[in-house]
Parts: structure tokens; sequence; C-alpha cells
């Protein structure tokens, strides 16, 4: 590598987290050697089943916790504790039922820009608070509105401090299918527009795929490892109504669900091998369109296909 | 027939009852005939209490009692000496004291309760304490209060304090300890400054917490001075319905018992005002 190639905006390098047994035995490590870069821009979601440390990584980026072992490097700085500079959107939303939206948004621009005054504190929270579609619901307290409105309020408020980059936690998660469609289009929207950089978890395939670049998929814990990468070669600008019909969908569809039906397992029988590969394989839809055989079998679009994922 | 509305049933219910009190007492405070016995002397009698008066006792009727109320009500505030004073100087006298014994109360177990609530070390070395402490009736303090103050009316109000300090402690402390994680995770990644941290993020998330143990501690405040009254003397609606027992006056002694019902709610109610405010709806 040389020097003029710009460093990866996000370097995670050999992360592992390991919690005491509550049997008093050996440490339980959750995962261990995880290996990843996002780039400026770039929109990873990392999937996997419950107990993998997805979470816990989402933390670890956000400095809320600590890792065991390795390093998180941010804009060429290690994170060593929360910063302004990563916003959280929590999956309960997070927001304080004592205050208005328009307070909840406010409370974090000042806590971003302590030295502005009120107007304009209450502007730029305006000014985000509408971008998510939520003027005129702005002196109401989160009691008052619905899921996915407070999920809203949640996006507002980590987008109005303007971060270098945002971490979501299955952020729509607890919301119903229609509303989550929505909002999921609405984020599309206002990442393209703010060139966000976005590291997000999600259980969703579908979610996944319309919103990602890359998707990180996590075989299980203990020692869970980022098992595979897959390129997301969809084109921008997506529409969730045509997605679809893009020759890659299904199978990156079917590669995703394949690996958490199956293959995220068996990943740990490979992984102690002696000749168990370093780094994460990668998988690029590209390849499968190519006369060469194909590893995953592409099914005939349009055939409806049911896969239940126990998440 | 028409329907009446829940609260028209219940302020119709109370008002029955009103009656029916009224009637029962009455009916209990009826001046008794007068019963001698043939073949004993009427002056012996006399003497045994059975006399040739009346024989009226000393609880008053309740148009007796109406009309004790609306004189001492008509004028609460007069000073007629140190045995003499209105109701409204007696009860100004122990609202004051509440007052001050638990806003001290209030300046000490707040902050306390902040730095228990926060920490796990505090907790679990101050833990025993309060265990300790907080049984403790809050009149058993009054002889090491008058020892150490030398003053009547501060021990009252040391009583106070001490009785209205564990519930307010031990609620602050426990509001502090369950802020939900989701909010403290917030602002810490939205770097909010520990003060600010304090006043905007745990204060209104534990003041549900926090007012309720407010109020509890009035309540008890407000038992408490009437007891620690009887015993300090001097002013005071405690002092005041010992100084009618020993009048022998059962009707303002009854008059008193009413008053501290009354200031009693009041106080409650406040409290329950203050603690709409502070709610919130997750």
């Amino acid at each position: 590598m040389t020097t003029t190639v710009s460093h990866p905006f996000l370097q995670v390098e050999n992360l592992a987290r390991a919690y005491p047994s509550p049997t008093g035995g050996e440490n339980v490590t959750v995962f261990d050697h995880v290996n990843f870069r996002i780039h400026k821009g770039e929109f990873v979601c990392v999937t996997g089943h419950s107990g993998c440390g997805k979470s816990t990584i989402l933390n670890i980026l956000a400095g809320l916790d600590v890792a065991s072992t390795g390093n998180v490097f941010m804009d060429g700085r290690e994170v060593i504790g929360p910063s302004l500079d990563r916003g959280v959107i929590f999956q309960s939303h997070a927001l304080m039922p004592w205050l208005t939206v328009l307070e909840n948004v406010s409370f974090a621009v000042k806590s971003r820009w302590a030295s502005w005054n009120k107007q304009k504190v209450r502007d730029h929270a305006m000014r985000y608070i509408e971008l998510v579609g939520l003027k005129g619901a702005e002196h109401k307290k989160p009691s008052q509105l619905s899921g996915g409105m407070k999920q809203r309020v949640g996006i507002a408020r980590a987008f109005s401090i303007e971060p270098k980059m945002l971490l979501m936690d299955e952020p729509f998660g607890a919301l119903d299918a229609l509303t989550r469609g929505v909002i999921q289009e609405e984020l599309l929207k206002i990442c393209a527009e703010t060139q966000q950089t976005v590291f997000m978890i999600t259980h969703d395939v579908d979610e996944a795929i319309l919103l990602s670049d890359r998707i990180m998929l996590m075989s299980n814990g203990p020692h869970a490892r980022i098992a595979e990468i897959v390129n997301n070669t969809l084109p921008r600008p997506r529409e969730r109504s045509a997605i679809h019909k893009h020759p890659h969908y299904y199978p990156i569809r079917n590669h995703l669900v394949d690996f958490l039906v199956s293959r995220s397992k068996q990943f740990g029988a490979l992984r102690d091998a002696p000749d168990a590969p370093s780094s994460p394989a990668v998988f690029d839809p590209d390849d499968l369109l190519e006369p060469e055989p194909a590893a995953v079998p592409v099914p005939p679009v349009g055939k409806p296909h049911i896969h239940l994922v126990n998440a | 027939m028409k329907t009446m509305t829940l609260s028209q049933k219940a302020g119709l219910l109370s008002v029955g009852l009103f009656a029916v009190i009224l009637l029962v007492w009455q009916l209990a405070t009826l001046p008794e005939a007068k019963v001698v016995a043939e073949g004993i002397d009427p002056e012996y009698a006399a003497l045994m209490g059975g006399g040739t008066s009346t024989a009226a006792s000393s609880f008053p009727t309740p148009a007796a009692m109406a009309q004790t109320v609306w004189e001492k009500l008509s004028d609460p505030f007069y000073d007629n000496g140190p045995n003499d004073k209105g109701i409204g100087i007696q009860l100004a006298y122990s609202i004051a004291r509440v007052l001050v014994g638990f806003f001290l109360a209030a300046a000490v177990a707040i902050p306390l309760g902040f730095a228990i609530g926060n920490s796990r070390v505090f907790y679990q070395a101050l833990n025993p304490y309060v265990q300790l402490l907080k049984p403790i009736s809050p009149l058993a303090w009054m002889p090491l209060a008058l020892y150490t103050i030398k003053d009547a009316s501060a021990s009252a109000i040391f009583v106070i304090f001490i009785c209205s300090l564990w519930p307010m402690l031990i609620n602050t402390a426990h509001g502090v300890a369950n802020v939900r994680r989701d909010w403290l995770d917030v602002s810490r990644t939205l770097e909010v400054n520990p003060l600010r941290k304090a006043f905007r993020v745990i204060l209104p998330a534990a003041a549900p917490t926090i007012l309720t143990g407010m109020r509890i501690s009035m309540g008890i405040a407000w038992l408490v001075i009437v007891a620690a009254e009887m015993l300090v003397g001097g002013t005071g609606i405690g002092y005041f319905v010992w100084n009618e027992w020993n009048n022998l006056s059962i009707t303002n002694v009854l008059f008193a018992i009413f008053m501290i019902g009354v200031v009693g709610m009041a106080l409650d109610s406040l409290f329950g005002v203050l603690s709409k405010r502070v709610a919130y709806q997750e």
C-alpha cells in the first residue's frame, strides 16, 4: 500500500469481547478476530443471529462499551469513549419522555454547539425535524407519537449533530412492516443527501439489501466472527418498489438467507482449522453472472420462495 | 329515573355519610336524664358526680362544635398571651417548623441520594447506616436533640428533619439508580457534561420518584410535629391539643384534630399537584 492511498475512514482491528462466565469458569468470548473497514460515505449493514455480538460491536464503535482486545480507529484517531462524532440511533429510540420532540432534538443540538443561542439551536433542530417529516408535531411529547414517529425523532436527533458517522442498532426492529418501509425510504433519501457514513445492525435481509453498500455476515457466537462480506451491487438510487426486479437482487438475497439459515452455524467448525482464512470471504454478485459455475444457485426471478429465518 | 355520574353518586354518599355521623354524634351527646337514686343524700350524690345540676358531658354536641369552629375560624390570629393564641397562629408555628425541617432534610437527602444512586460504592458504604437509622422513631431523638441543641423549638425542627430525611434519601437514590440506561447512553454519546446530565437528564428522569419520597416525608413530618410539640410545648398545634386536654376542653381538642386533618390534606394535595407536574408518560 502506498501513502497516497487514503486510509479507511473507520478501521476495526482484531476486536474481541469476553465476559466473565456466569458459572465462574473461563471467560466467555462472544466474538474475536473481528476486522473490517468502512470508507467515508459508505453504508454498511451487519447481520447475524442473536448472541453473535453485533450490538456489542456497535457499542464499542460508539464508545459505550470497551473491547477486551483490539482497536477501533476513526478518521485516524482511536476510539476510546463516546463522542459527538458518532451519532447513535437506538432500537428503543431512547427519547426523553419529559421533553417534546423539539426539546429532544434541541438537547442534542445544544450538546453539540453549546455556544449557539436559543434561536439558532431551535432553527437547526427544526430543520432536521422537517427532514424526517415531523413538522407540526414538534411540540408533542414522545408518548403522543406512534412508534414510527418516535424513531423518526431518533433519526432527526442523530442527524442533527451532524456526526461523522452514524451507528444504528436495529432502528426499525420494533416497527410494523408498512411503517418500516416508509422510514427506510426516508433514511435512504437522507443518507444520499448527507453522504452519511453508516454502520447499521439489522435482522431484516431486505432492509440490508435496500440500504447498504456492503453487508457483513457474522457467524454464531460464542467466538463469533465476520464470516463473509457481501458487496451489494444493486445500483443507486434504489427504490423499494423496483429493487427486486434487478437481476442481482435474488442472488444476494438468497446468499444472505442461506448464510443465516445454514452457513452461520457451520462456520464455527471451519474457523479453527489450521488453514482457515484470516479475512472473511467476499461475495460479489457480479461473479455469479459470469459463465463460471455459481456458488449459489440462482432461482428463477419472480417465483415465490419462502425462507424461515429464525432471528 | 335519571342516571347519575360516578362523582354525583360518590358526592351523595359522602353527604349521606356525614348526615349519619352527625346523627350518631347528636344521639351520643344527648344530655343524660338525671338519675338520682332514692334514699341517697342529694349532697352526697352531687359530690359523686350524679349532681342535681346538669349531667351534660364535656363532649360537645354537633351544634356546640359548629359554634366553636365558627368562632375559632372567624378570629384565627388573636394572641392573648402564651396559653391563648388563635388557631391560625398555632398552625402557622407547626407549619413553619415542618417546612424548615423538611427543606433542611431535602437539602441533605436529595444531593446525598444522588450520590448514593450514582455510585455502587457509596450505596454499599452508606446502606448499613440508612437501614439502621431508618426504623428509629423520630421522637426517640428528642432527648438527644434537647440535650445537644438546648432549644425546644430547634429540637422539634431537628426531629422533623430526621423523620423527613429517610424517605427522601431512599427514593432519590432509588430514582437516580434506576434512570433508564438508554437516556444515560444518549447523554454519553452526546458528550453531555456531568452537571448538565444531572440537571437535564437524571433529575427529570428521577423526579417522579423523588417527589413521591418528598410526599411521604411531608406526610410523616406532619404526623410527627404534633407529637413533638406535645413534648416541647410552648407553641404549635401539638401543644395546643395537649394544653386543651389539660383544660379539659374536649371541644377544642376535637377542633384541633379537625384542623390537623385539614392542613395535612392540604399539604398532601400540594405534593399531588407537584407530582403531576413532573410526571411523564413513557
